[in-house]
């Protein structure tokens, strides 16, 4: 067995200004086939990402939010979103999408990929992990 | 001279939205686009400074830009108008200049 790495990707961009967002998406799909252990984390404007409602049609780009729904069927269910940057952008859980996962050590139970944390927390999720993709 | 600002950019990231509200003068207008339609939203920590320009500048956001991001129009800050492409097209048409903070 090859030795697991607990990997974390940080996204701190808004979507579709610049493909920071998409392209971290798919760095976390690809990286999702090595079976590690992987967590995201999204703080200041990477929450803007994860936010419900999107719809691009009238600005000519794809709309790549539903694809954070898939996360949960690729084992990536640590989604980590830091509380002091909802709070300055005037959002709350209920704004995300309802990201889950279906645990199937417990029957399949549907559970809640999303924790929102302070600040602090999210500087020691950083500062455990061994690998850090920055977006 | 009546000059249009244009601030593409997420106000809680970068700080053109403060610099156009700084430099604009009075009976200038400031038309928000993509990541810059954040600007526009109630409740965040950028949404005082623009309320208190209001009364010198009139503030424009793009419609489709907000509905990419799914900002709900409700969610928008009470006196600034929405607007979509040939708006902004007639924003441009209607001042002297125009000018982007990037």
């Amino acid at each position: 067995m090859p030795e697991t790495k607990k990997f974390l990707y940080v996204n701190r961009k808004a979507p579709y200004g610049t493909i920071y967002a998409l392209e971290a998406l798919e760095v976390v799909l690809i990286g999702a086939a090595f079976e590690q252990d992987v967590s995201l984390a999204f703080l200041d404007d990477g929450v803007y990402q994860i936010t419900k409602g999107q719809d691009t049609k009238d600005v000519g780009m794809k709309n790549f939010s539903p694809t954070y729904k898939a996360l949960g069927d690729y084992d990536v269910n640590k989604i980590y979103v830091e509380q002091e940057s909802l709070d300055a952008r005037g959002l709350t859980l209920d704004d995300l999408l309802p990201l889950t996962w279906e645990d199937e050590d417990d029957d399949w139970a549907k559970k809640d990929s999303i924790k929102v944390i302070s600040a602090a927390e999210m500087a020691k999720i950083m500062e455990q992990s061994d690998v850090v993709f920055s977006f | 001279m009546s000059q249009l600002h244009t601030v593409n950019k997420s106000p809680l990231e970068r700080n053109a939205l403060e610099s156009a509200i700084t430099h604009a003068v009075k009976g200038n207008a400031l038309l928000m686009i993509e990541d810059g339609v954040y600007g526009a939203m109630q409740g965040t920590h950028k949404s005082a400074m623009v309320s208190e320009a209001m009364s010198d500048i009139s503030f424009y956001v793009m419609g489709p830009d907000l509905k990419a991001r799914g900002i709900d129009e409700t969610r928008i800050i009470e006196g600034i108008k929405i607007v979509d492409y040939s708006g902004f097209v007639a924003l441009v048409a209607e001042h002297d200049t125009t000018q982007s903070w990037l």
